[in-house]
């Protein structure tokens, strides 16, 4: 387990980005290791979804290096992007669903063109399991504006899982889910981890589901890695950045 | 930057620049190796079929309009036997591809600019990117041919139907019976006037589609550009069909007179 544990499968250095003038992220460097947690906090507007966009390369970074499973995303050229990304589960923080397709066909969209060659009887398989694992059995015909907002995620977080892949980046998987809901996203964040070793990167405002699935806690602030570690460092921190942050998650817990 | 250039037209010559390689970029990717058939045929069901009803109605009223409005006229020269011919002329040669294709502009332009600057507000593009699905190859590619094929072809249906109206119109003062009027009309079309209006035809759908598809795919950020898409692929797609109709008559001209 040891040389598993220190193979690293994202790497960020020194990653600047702007809009315009706005500097967004201006030095960013993070490691994440493989089979490993890790939890990115922050304030509204830090920066964390321009993050992960940055690491799929949804978004071109202004400078720094990314490496992610081993390949440098700067010079990557769009071919092996392609291959790259299917190793990659994304899921948006807005939940991106398809409107035009029904809650079936979304699933399917990622399965048909990430595992080529796939059966239908597989196909149809795989996405009843994964309908089961966000608890919707019986949303499969719905069209997404059909379901709740909190339906609307848990559908997004299955198209993101459905994939299995080694890599992935959710984006405020718990937002705006009751706390029950919340807390069967987090154990299935960790599940998807145990069973597949997957690497993830998690963005929340939630700190239960921080709680729930951290290895390891980063926030982000003014554009850079503010504090880095265990999350009870966090909870115990008498920095007046951190205790302020940390008192406004616990008393309205997801925002 | 230049500072000879005006900020505007700075800007207006970045957007046309943008706008070409755009296009560029969709040619190239048509010709890709893998194509999306399943997604292609659903973009003609919806640019074709859906399209019929307002096709079909503007095309019967076309015809019935422009008898009613030339009969006086001929009448006047005591050519009224040239109705039939001179009315399917003007309507295979100009008004059944312009008025068609303007309405296009609006029914098609619009909505493709409206649903891809939907699925970009939303991510939706972004997601298909991370799906390793090239959106281009997956949602303009497949738009812009479908509009490119079945333009034309809403455009000559809507031709027949333009001289069904037109016999409608005839009959309402006349008689004459749909086998002499059609016979008439057709004796007066050729060749040259059916091709260069076909050619004429795949432009405006080309156009169109393109149009639509560039408006809506490069939507900037938040809801009120979904609306700011579908407007701006509507008034474009008409300015260009209208550009695009007055080089083809003047290279029909040229060639064929
Ligand atoms: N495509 C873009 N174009 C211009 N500005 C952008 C773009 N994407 C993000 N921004 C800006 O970058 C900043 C950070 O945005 P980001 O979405 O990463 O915040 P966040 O940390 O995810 O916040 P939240 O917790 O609210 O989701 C914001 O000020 C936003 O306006
Ligand atoms: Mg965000």
């Amino acid at each position: 387990m040891n040389t598993a544990q220190t193979e690293t499968v994202v790497e960020i250095n020194g990653l600047k980005k702007s809009f315009g003038t706005q500097e967004v992220l201006k030095n960013v460097s993070l490691r994440l290791l493989k089979s490993e947690n890790l939890v990115i906090l922050g304030r509204s507007g830090s920066g964390k979804s321009v993050l992960i966009k940055c690491i799929v390369r949804l978004l071109n970074c202004d400078s720094g290096t990314i490496k992610v499973l081993g390949e440098d995303m700067n010079t990557l050229g769009n071919d092996d992007l392609g291959e790259l990304r299917k190793k990659i589960g994304f899921l948006f923080q807005s939940g991106a669903l398809y409107d035009s397709m029904t809650v079936k066909e979304n699933l399917e969209f990622p399965l048909r063109r990430i595992k080529k060659g796939i059966t239908q009887s597989e196909i149809d398989e795989k996405v009843k399991k994964v309908l089961e694992d966000v608890g919707l059995p019986d949303a499969l015909d719905k069209m997404p504006s059909q379901l709740s907002g909190g339906m609307r995620k848990r559908i997004s977080v299955a198209r993101t899982i459905i994939v299995e892949p080694v890599l992935m980046l959710y984006d405020e998987p718990t937002t705006g889910l009751d706390p029950e809901t919340s807390d069967e996203i987090s154990a299935l964040i960790n599940d998807i981890q145990a069973k597949h070793n997957t690497s993830s990167i998690i963005i929340t405002h939630d700190i239960e589901c921080a709680r729930a699935t951290a290895d390891r806690v980063i926030m982000l602030h003014d554009g850079g890695v503010y504090l880095e570690g265990k999350l009870e460092i966090f909870e115990k921190s008498a920095d007046p950045l951190v205790t302020s942050f940390f008192r406004t998650l616990c008393e309205q817990p997801n925002i | 930057m230049n500072m000879f250039v005006p900020a505007k037209v700075n800007d207006l010559l970045t957007a046309i620049a943008d706008a070409f390689l755009f296009a560029l970029r969709t040619v190239k990717e048509t010709f890709s190796r893998d194509f999306e058939v399943r997604e292609f045929l659903r973009q003609c069901f919806q640019v074709g079929y859906k399209s019929l009803p307002l096709v079909s109605i503007t095309g019967i009223i076309l015809g019935l309009v422009l008898t009613i409005q030339s009969r006086p006229t001929l009448v006047k020269f005591g050519a009224v036997a040239m109705l039939p011919g001179m009315v399917a002329v003007s309507l295979i040669r100009e008004m059944g591809p312009a008025i068609i294709a303007l309405i296009c502009a609006g029914k098609i332009g619009s909505s493709m600019g409206a649903e891809l600057g939907s699925m970009k507000v939303t991510e939706q593009i972004d997601a298909m990117e991370v799906s390793s699905t090239n959106p281009m190859r997956f949602l303009v590619v497949t738009r812009v041919l479908a509009a490119t094929l079945m333009i034309p072809l809403l455009i000559l249906y809507a031709d027949a139907l333009a001289i069904l109206g037109s016999w409608a119109g005839a009959n309402i003062k006349g008689d004459v019976t749909f086998v002499l009027f059609f016979s008439q009309a057709l004796a007066h079309i050729g060749f040259g006037d059916l091709l260069p209006a076909v050619i004429k035809s795949f432009f405006f759908g080309g156009v169109i589609g393109l149009v639509g598809c560039y408006k809506g795919y490069t939507a900037g950020r938040g809801t009120e550009s979904v609306g700011i898409a579908a407007n701006s692929a509507v008034v474009l797609a008409s300015l260009l069909v209208i550009i695009v109709d007055v080089i083809a008559v003047q290279i029909t001209d040229m060639l064929i007179l």
